[in-house]
């Protein structure tokens, strides 16, 4: 097994604001290979975007506590000086967003922007820059990339804003690519249009990506591996075939049944009762135990450790889905 | 108990149209004399307990047409007839008289609520503005939310910012349900919930749909949540038509090039069979410069000549109908049947 591409330890983070601190993670732990396609999914107040932003060390230091480890190529992130990140943000790690206009400037040009990246990270001449600007516009689909070189963010449409935010990242072949949800505000036939190319582009440069998604059918679409998150807390995580084919945490199996694709019209979805729990308030035990039909009295008392449920497979389950259940026996089950 | 009011009584009996759209528009003009053609002469009915859902891509127009059927922006031309009634103008009904049969439910479950009353105040306001007495506005207000299985002694009192998405949209429904209506306009109303508690808020509609007898006007780009609750299903492409149907036909068998890429386009549930080539390229283009002929043409797999020189109308079988000279016979294009096939 070659060295991972990224590994996350024990992350814990929590925001202090006036009143009690919200716990946005406990315990993730991830591990990413070079090359490799994850998918983080989650509803919103999950942690996947924290998880996302807390690798690029993009959270507010002086309002989030920190813990656990994340080491990126090698390297601690947690502690690298702000030159040194300086360095490694936008050249070898680098992330696209749900809404492009965070990512662009809008008072220059889309080359502009682009030759800039390239010329901080890469150096050489303007005139060299400006060509790999155009290279990486013609490699993301903009059509009449010449012309879209000096054409305004506010000048493209939503898909092509998609497109050149995605070329910017990709200006100085990073290694890992974080993607916020990077077509959750695209219309349908443009959304599938950008993750065909992101997979492209995936093969063609061999970059890892780490991509969060609420969206179980984006996951099928891209995913290598998908890491399921509730509450702060990864739950469940395999590859993307046997997760969502065979689901092993109760709350994975309750969001695909929840989905319409998968009941007659107009019948009764099977909707997982209640709400999240509250981030300053988790319950002591798994905190999606008060929704869980399975849950027994051990889900009460702690949080469950990470199972081997198959090879490749953990979930954080007293009793995983159609596998033998640990820690406690059959019959305590709750049918 | 169920004290919310009683909707007004039907008239014209189960075969006419609750509500029937002719050949709405409105255009948006941006100076210079370009406009937006937000909603370009689109007519449809709902029959009577069916629901309806709409479905296009941003700028498409749906958002414009829930608004012209609200009142909310008076329309550049066009009918609409509530139960037979002509809604506005001398001879019809008054937009009050009209709301009070038909409300509406928006995506925005926060901001449509007003931050600073309860929310049990938010959803007696209607009934106030319709003429009842506080208390028995309040009474109706906490009928509404029981309605929508939301504790009145428990949530009514409790401001906007204390519930959830799921319970704030429940509210909303709530409010709309406070007035008594025979039909509900839900704009994206589920869209911005997640997907569990989205599922609750399907269940509860689909619900109250058959203990209330509403009828629904779905608007939504999901076309997974609009299959599962729409009756028929009208496609929309920059302010036109494209196709309309009942759910399942559109579905299984749509007729319009812009319904199959549309359908085409949704992600694979399955990681085995990926997606691997792309129904339509492109961004829908901007509803001001709008193409000659077929507003899809530019994008369409199958466009030829003939389209680009006239905008073809909704034709077809007896209720499934697309506006695509494909379905036309004898309409100079190559896949279009022969006249004699139409004999």
């Amino acid at each position: 097994m070659s060295a991972p591409l990224l590994e996350i330890a024990d992350l814990d983070v929590a925001f202090h604001g006036d009143g009690t601190p919200v716990q946005a993670l406990s315990g993730v732990s991830l591990r990413l290979d070079p090359g490799q396609v994850l998918c983080i999914i989650g509803e919103s107040g999950s942690g996947k975007s924290v998880t996302l932003r807390a690798m690029m060390r993009l959270l507010p230091e002086r309002r989030a506590r920190i813990g656990g480890q994340i080491s990126f190529a090698g390297r601690d992130v947690l502690a690298m000086t702000d030159r040194q990140l300086r360095a490694m943000r936008g050249r070898e790690m680098a992330m696209i967003f749900q809404e492009p206009m965070t990512a662009l400037d809008p008072v220059y040009t889309i080359g502009a922007q682009i030759a800039e990246t390239v010329r901080r990270h890469l150096g050489g001449t303007q005139a060299a820059a400006r060509a790999r600007a155009l290279d990486m516009l013609e490699r993301v689909g903009v059509p009449s990339a010449a012309r879209r070189l000096d054409a305004y963010p506010h000048e493209l449409s939503g898909g092509l804003r998609q497109r050149a935010m995605i070329a910017l990242a990709l200006s100085c072949g990073p290694q890992l690519l974080l993607a916020d949800e990077p077509t959750t505000a695209l219309d349908a036939t443009v959304q599938i249009q950008v993750l065909l190319l992101l997979r492209r582009l995936q093969a063609e440069l061999g970059m890892g990506i780490v991509f969060v998604t609420h969206d179980l059918g984006v996951a099928a679409e891209i995913a290598d591996r998908v890491a399921v998150m509730y509450a702060g807390r990864i739950v469940e995580e395999g590859s993307v075939a046997e997760v969502l084919g065979r689901p092993a945490h109760p709350y994975t199996a309750g969001l695909l049944a929840s989905s319409v694709e998968h009941v007659a019209p107009g019948a009764e979805i099977a909707a997982i009762p209640g709400a999240p729990p509250d981030l300053r308030a988790l319950p002591p035990g798994c905190s999606f135990a008060p929704r869980c039909r399975h849950a027994v009295a051990a889900c009460d008392a702690t949080v469950p450790p990470p199972v081997r449920p198959g090879p490749g497979r953990m979930a954080r389950c007293f009793t995983p889905l159609g596998f033998a259940p640990s820690g406690h026996a059959v019959e305590e089950h709750v049918a | 108990m169920n004290s919310l009011p009683e909707p007004v009584a039907d008239r014209g009996g189960p075969a006419q149209p609750l509500l029937i759209a002719r050949d709405l528009r409105k255009y948006f003009p941006l100076g210079g004399g370009a406009r937006v053609h937000a909603v370009d002469g689109v007519s449809f009915s709902i029959a009577k307990g069916e629901t309806l859902g709409i479905v296009g891509e941003s700028g498409c127009g749906k958002s414009t047409l829930a608004r012209l059927l609200m009142q909310l922006m008076p329309r550049d031309a066009g009918e609409l007839i509530l139960d037979g009634d002509p809604v506005g103008g001398p001879h019809g009904i008054s937009v009050a008289a009209m709301r009070r049969q038909v409300q509406m439910v928006f995506q925005d479950s926060a901001s449509s609520l007003n931050p600073r009353l309860p929310v049990q105040d938010s959803v007696a306001f209607g009934p106030r503005v319709h003429g009842r007495s506080r208390s028995a506005a309040l009474e109706v207000a906490r009928a509404a939310l029981r309605q929508v299985h939301l504790d009145p002694a428990l949530i009514g009192p409790r401001y906007p910012h204390e519930l959830s998405g799921g319970q704030k949209q429940r509210v909303n429904i709530a409010r709309a349900l406070a007035i008594g209506p025979r039909m509900v306009v839900l704009d994206e109303a589920v869209s911005a919930l997640d997907k569990s508690v989205q599922a609750q808020v399907l269940n509860l509609l689909v619900q109250l749909r058959r203990d209330l007898d509403l009828t629904y006007m779905f608007i939504s780009h999901d076309l997974a949540v609009v299959r599962h609750i729409s009756h028929r299903v009208l496609v929309m492409y920059l302010g036109q038509v494209m196709e309309v149907g009942p759910v399942a036909q559109v579905f299984a068998a749509p007729r319009h090039p812009y319904t199959r890429a549309l359908l085409a386009s949704r992600p694979s549930m399955d990681p085995a069979r990926r997606t691997e080539t792309l129904a339509i390229s492109g961004d829908p283009p901007n509803p001001v410069d709008l193409p000659p002929g077929c507003r899809f043409a530019p994008r369409c797999p199958h466009a030829e000549a003939v389209c680009t020189a006239a905008n073809p109308a909704l034709a077809g079988g007896a209720d499934h109908l697309a506006a695509c000279l494909i379905q036309v016979p004898g309409s100079g294009h190559s896949q279009a049947p022969g006249l004699e096939a139409a004999a």
